[in-house]
C-alpha cells in the first residue's frame, strides 16, 4: 500500500487535495473556519528560515501552519503547479 | 495607523462594554469581518476616528465605538475584532460574537475582501443566521482589480438576499454609498426577505425542528431561534453562560414545566444519533455546510480573467517572501531592518531634541519673571520652575522625538504587512520555548506600550501561552524606556553623534540591547513553560496577508501628531507630579539632610552591589507610574545634591553624572536594568484586568526584576573582576 500523504509532503510550488482532516477540538474547527475542508485545493506556497512553519495558500489567503499540524491533514496526491516560462 | 492614544497607555485597559448613544434614537451599527479586511479603516472612514489599523490579524481586540451621522440617522458605530468565525473559541472572536449575538445591534456592516471573498463569506452567512439586517461591503477592491479577479456584485446581492456594496475603504469617497445603504436598511428591515441560509440536511433540520418552538418561548424574538436551537444541540458551553447572563435566568433552570429544555435537547440529539450524527460530526457537518454553500454563491461571481497575470501579482508577493522569510536573508534582514529603524531614530532624534530643549528652558526665565511679577513667594516660584517645569521639559525634549521618529517608521512596516512575517519566523524558536510565534506581534506592540501588548496578548489561544506572552512582555522596551537607552547610549558611548561612524555604533549597540531583551524574552518563557506554567505548544495558524504599499504621507502626519499627543499628555499627567515630589523630596530636610538623600543612602549598598546607586534605584522606583521620568529623576537628584550645572544638553549631562561616580559600567547597568525591571503601574493594572488574577500579576512582576537584578549583579561582579 501507497504511504498516506499528509500536507508536509507538499512542497513549495506543489498543490494538493485535502482528502481528510484527522485534527481534533479547537484545531479542527479552526481550519474549517479558515475554508480548509476535504476536497479544498491547497498550494504550499513556501517555508520559514528554519523550515517549520510552511506558508499555504488557502483560498485565496496565506496561512502559515506547523509541521505538527500538517501532519492531521491528508491529502490525495500531489502536482507540480506549471511555472509560466 | 499605528498603536494610537486611544489603545495604549491607560486606555489599553478596556472597560465593560457599554454603547454609548448620544441620543435614544442612535441606531447600533456593528463592523464585523473576517481579520485583516479593513474593518477599522472603514469604521476610521464613517466616524473620523482614528483607530488603531495596520496590515495584520488581529489588530483589533476589543470593541471601539464611534458616532457618525447620515443625512437621515445618526449612528453608533462599533468596530469588533475580526474573526473567521462565529464558532470559535480565542477571547478576541469571542468578543465578536457575543457583539454580534447580544449586542442587539440595528444592523451589522461584514465587511469582506475582495481577494478571497468565498471565505469571507463563510463569517457573512454565519452572521445571516443571527441577524437578518445585514450589508455585504466588499472592500479592497482595487487589490481585486490589480489581481485581475472581477465580481459581480450583483449577482452576489442577489443570490445573498442582501445589499452588497463595493468599496475601496481607504478613499473616503465610497463610503457614502456605503452610509446610504445603511439608511436604507434602517428604513425597510429586511424581515421577510429571502435570505441565503446554509442547508444543513434533512436530520439536522429537522432535530432544530424538534428544539425551536422551545427556544423561541426562552429566548423570544430578540435572538433568532434557529441559529440558537442549532447552538443549543452543539451544546457551545461559554455561548450558553453568556446567553443566560443575557438573559438573566438559567436557561436549563426551567423546572417548572414539563417541557423542559434539556429534555427536548436530549430528544432531538438522540434523534440525531439515531440518524448516525454524532455532536461531533454535527460541527463538522455544520461547519463544511456553510462553505459548501459560500463555494455554491460564489460560482459565477468571482471571475478572474486572465489566470496568468493573477498568478504573477502573487509571484512578487512570493518573491518579497523570498528575501524576507527565506533559510539565509530571513533572519539577517530582519536584525537590519530593526538597525536601520534605530538608526534613522537616534540620528533623526538629535536636531528636534535639541531644537525642543532650547526652547523649553529658554522659557525658564520668562516663567520665574512672571510668577516674581505677580508676586508668588520664592518657594513656591521653585517648587515650580525647578521642580515642575524642569522635569516636564525634561521629558519632553529628551522622549518626544525619537518616539516621534520611531512610530512613524514603525507604523510603516506594520501597514506594509511585515510585522505577521516576523511572526512567522520567530515561530519555530517560540515552539522551542514551548510558546506561540505570536507572541512576536505582540512583542511589536510592547515597543509602542507594554500595556497594549498585554491586551494584544489576546490573540493568542492556549490560555498557557498567553500568560507567557504576557509576563514576558516587559522585556520589550516601551516607548518610556526607549528613550532613557538612546540618552544613555549617546552620553557614554558615542561622543559626537552627528558623524555618520558613530551614529552607525550607537545604533548598533541599541540593536543589541533590543535583540538582548528578545533573547531574554526566549529564556524566560523557556524557563516558565518548564516550570510553573508546564505544558506543550498547541496548534497555530497565522494569515499572512498581502504585502501593501503604505499611505506614507497619512501614516507620518497621523503618527507623529498622535505620538506628540501621548508624550505630551502622560508628562503632564505624570512627569508634573513627579516633579513636585522629587523637588519636595529633595528639599525637605531630616536632621542633617534632605529625604531624597536618606532615601538614596539606604538604597545605596544594595544599589552598589548591581551596580548602581541610590539615587538610580530611588528614580526607577517612582518611576514606577511612568518610565518616562527616570532620568528626569536622576538628574534632578544630583543637582540638589550640590553641583549645580547647565542642563540642556547632552554633555553637561553626561559631566553631571560622572561627577556622580558612573562609569560606562553604570550606564550598561543603567540599561539593563531600564530594559528588565518590574513594570510600570498601568502596565501592571492591564496585566491584572488581562489575567484576572493577582497571582499572575505578582508572577509579571517579580519575573523581570529578578531578571534584572541578577544580570546586573554578574555584569557588575565580572567587570570589578577584571576591572
Amino acid at each position: 500500500m501507497e504511504k498516506t500523504l499528509t500536507l508536509n509532503d507538499v512542497n513549495p510550488g506543489q498543490t494538493a487535495i485535502v482528502k481528510e482532516i484527522l485534527s481534533k477540538g479547537s484545531m479542527r474547527r479552526r481550519l474549517l473556519d479558515i475554508g480548509l475542508t476535504e476536497n479544498t485545493k491547497i498550494e504550499c506556497v513556501g517555508r520559514s528560515p528554519l523550515g517549520d512553519p510552511c506558508a499555504f495558500l488557502i483560498r485565496g489567503a496565506v496561512i502559515a501552519l506547523r509541521c505538527e499540524d500538517c501532519n492531521d491533514i491528508l491529502i490525495y496526491n500531489r502536482t507540480d503547479k506549471v511555472r509560466r516560462v | 495607523m499605528g498603536l494610537t492614544n486611544n489603545s495604549v497607555g491607560i486606555n489599553a485597559i478596556d472597560s465593560e462594554f457599554i454603547i454609548k448613544k448620544h441620543s435614544p434614537s442612535d441606531k447600533v451599527i456593528a463592523i464585523a469581518g473576517n481579520p485583516n479586511v479593513g474593518k477599522s479603516t472603514v469604521f476610521n472612514g464613517l466616524t473620523g476616528m482614528n483607530q488603531h489599523t495596520g496590515n495584520w490579524t488581529g489588530k483589533t481586540v476589543t470593541n471601539a465605538q464611534g458616532f457618525c451621522k447620515s443625512e437621515k440617522y445618526s449612528y453608533v458605530m462599533v468596530d469588533i475584532p475580526g474573526a473567521y468565525s462565529l464558532m470559535s473559541e480565542s477571547p478576541d472572536e469571542k468578543t465578536a460574537r457575543n457583539f454580534i449575538c447580544f449586542g442587539e445591534p440595528d444592523a451589522v456592516v461584514v465587511v469582506c475582501d475582495a481577494t478571497c471573498i468565498e471565505r469571507n463569506l463563510n463569517l457573512a452567512l454565519q452572521i445571516m443566521e443571527i441577524s437578518e439586517n445585514v450589508i455585504i461591503c466588499v472592500n479592497l477592491l482595487d487589490e481585486a482589480e490589480r489581481k485581475n479577479i472581477k465580481i459581480d456584485l450583483n449577482l452576489l446581492s442577489e443570490r445573498l438576499g442582501v445589499p452588497v456594496i463595493g468599496i475601496v475603504a481607504r478613499k473616503k469617497k465610497s463610503l457614502k454609498s456605503l452610509l446610504y445603504s445603511i439608511d436604507c436598511l434602517i428604513d425597510n428591515s429586511q424581515k421577510n426577505k429571502k435570505i441565503a441560509k446554509a442547508d444543513y440536511g434533512d436530520t439536522i433540520e429537522s432535530a432544530i425542528e424538534i428544539i425551536e418552538p422551545e427556544v423561541k418561548k426562552i429566548a423570544g424574538e430578540k435572538i433568532n431561534s434557529r441559529w440558537l436551537s442549532l447552538k443549543l444541540l452543539d451544546y457551545d458551553k461559554s455561548l450558553i453562560d453568556e446567553l443566560n447572563s443575557y438573559l438573566k435566568k438559567d436557561i436549563f433552570s426551567n423546572s417548572d414545566t414539563d417541557d423542559n429544555i434539556l429534555k427536548i435537547i436530549d430528544t432531538a440529539k438522540k434523534y440525531l444519533s439515531e440518524n448516525n450524527i454524532s455532536i461531533e460530526n454535527l460541527k463538522d457537518i455544520i461547519a463544511s455546510s456553510i462553505v459548501k454553500k459560500a463555494e455554491e454563491i460564489c460560482d459565477g461571481v468571482v471571475t478572474s480573467e486572465n489566470k496568468s497575470e493573477r498568478k504573477n501579482f502573487s509571484i512578487s508577493d512570493r518573491s518579497i517572501d523570498r528575501i524576507l522569510t527565506s533559510r539565509i536573508t530571513g533572519y539577517p534582514v530582519m536584525i537590519l531592518m530593526l538597525a536601520v529603524i534605530l538608526w534613522i531614530t537616534i540620528t533623526g532624534a538629535n536636531y528636534p531634541s535639541q531644537i525642543i530643549s532650547d526652547l523649553l528652558f529658554g522659557f525658564e526665565i520668562p516663567l520665574t519673571h512672571f510668577l516674581e511679577t505677580i508676586g508668588a513667594p520664592t518657594l513656591i516660584i521653585e517648587m515650580v520652575v525647578f521642580g515642575i517645569y524642569r522635569v516636564l521639559a525634561w521629558v519632553v525634549s529628551v522622549m518626544l522625538p525619537p518616539m516621534a521618529i520611531f512610530f512613524p517608521l514603525f507604523t510603516l512596516l506594520e501597514d506594509s504587512g511585515y510585522l505577521p512575517r516576523v511572526a512567522y519566523n520567530l515561530d519555530k524558536p517560540f515552539k522551542k520555548c514551548c510558546a506561540c510565534g505570536k507572541q512576536a506581534l505582540t512583542m511589536c506592540m510592547g515597543f509602542g506600550c507594554n500595556a497594549a501588548g498585554i491586551v494584544g496578548c489576546r490573540i493568542i489561544d492556549s490560555p498557557r501561552e498567553r500568560l507567557i506572552a504576557i509576563i514576558t512582555n516587559n522585556f520589550v522596551p516601551c516607548n518610556g524606556r526607549f528613550p532613557i537607552l538612546i540618552a544613555v547610549i549617546s552620553m557614554f558611548f558615542t561622543y559626537d553623534s552627528v558623524s555618520l561612524s558613530t551614529s552607525l555604533i550607537s545604533s548598533l549597540l541599541l540593536t543589541s540591547v533590543v535583540v538582548f531583551g528578545i533573547i531574554m524574552t526566549f529564556v524566560v518563557s523557556k524557563v516558565l513553560s518548564k516550570t510553573i506554567l508546564k505544558g506543550v505548544p498547541s496548534s497555530f495558524t497565522l494569515e499572512l496577508p498581502p504585502y501593501r504599499k503604505p499611505q506614507i504621507g497619512k501614516v507620518i502626519v497621523r503618527s507623529i501628531f498622535d505620538r506628540t499627543l501621548f508624550v505630551l499628555g502622560r508628562a503632564v499627567a505624570v512627569a508634573a507630579p513627579a516633579g513636585l515630589i522629587i523637588w519636595l523630596m529633595a528639599n525637605i530636610t531630616i536632621g542633617d539632610c534632605s529625604i531624597l538623600k536618606h532615601c538614596s543612602e539606604f538604597l545605596d549598598p544594595f544599589a552598589k552591589l548591581i551596580g548602581l546607586d541610590g539615587v538610580i534605584l530611588i528614580a526607577f522606583i517612582l518611576g514606577f507610574p511612568a518610565n518616562e521620568i527616570v532620568i528626569p529623576i536622576i538628574i534632578m537628584a544630583y543637582m540638589s545634591q550640590g553641583t549645580i550645572t547647565q542642563t540642556d544638553d547632552l554633555l553637561s549631562i553626561k559631566q553631571l553624572l560622572v561627577d556622580n561616580g558612573w562609569t560606562w559600567v553604570t550606564a550598561v547597568n543603567v540599561m539593563i536594568f531600564s530594559l528588565m525591571h518590574w513594570p510600570c503601574s498601568t502596565t501592571l493594572m492591564t496585566i491584572k484586568k488581562e489575567t484576572a488574577s493577582l497571582k499572575w500579576t505578582a508572577v509579571s512582576f517579580i519575573v523581570p526584576a529578578i531578571c534584572g537584578i541578577v544580570i546586573c549583579f554578574i555584569f557588575t561582579s565580572v567587570t570589578r573582576f577584571f576591572i
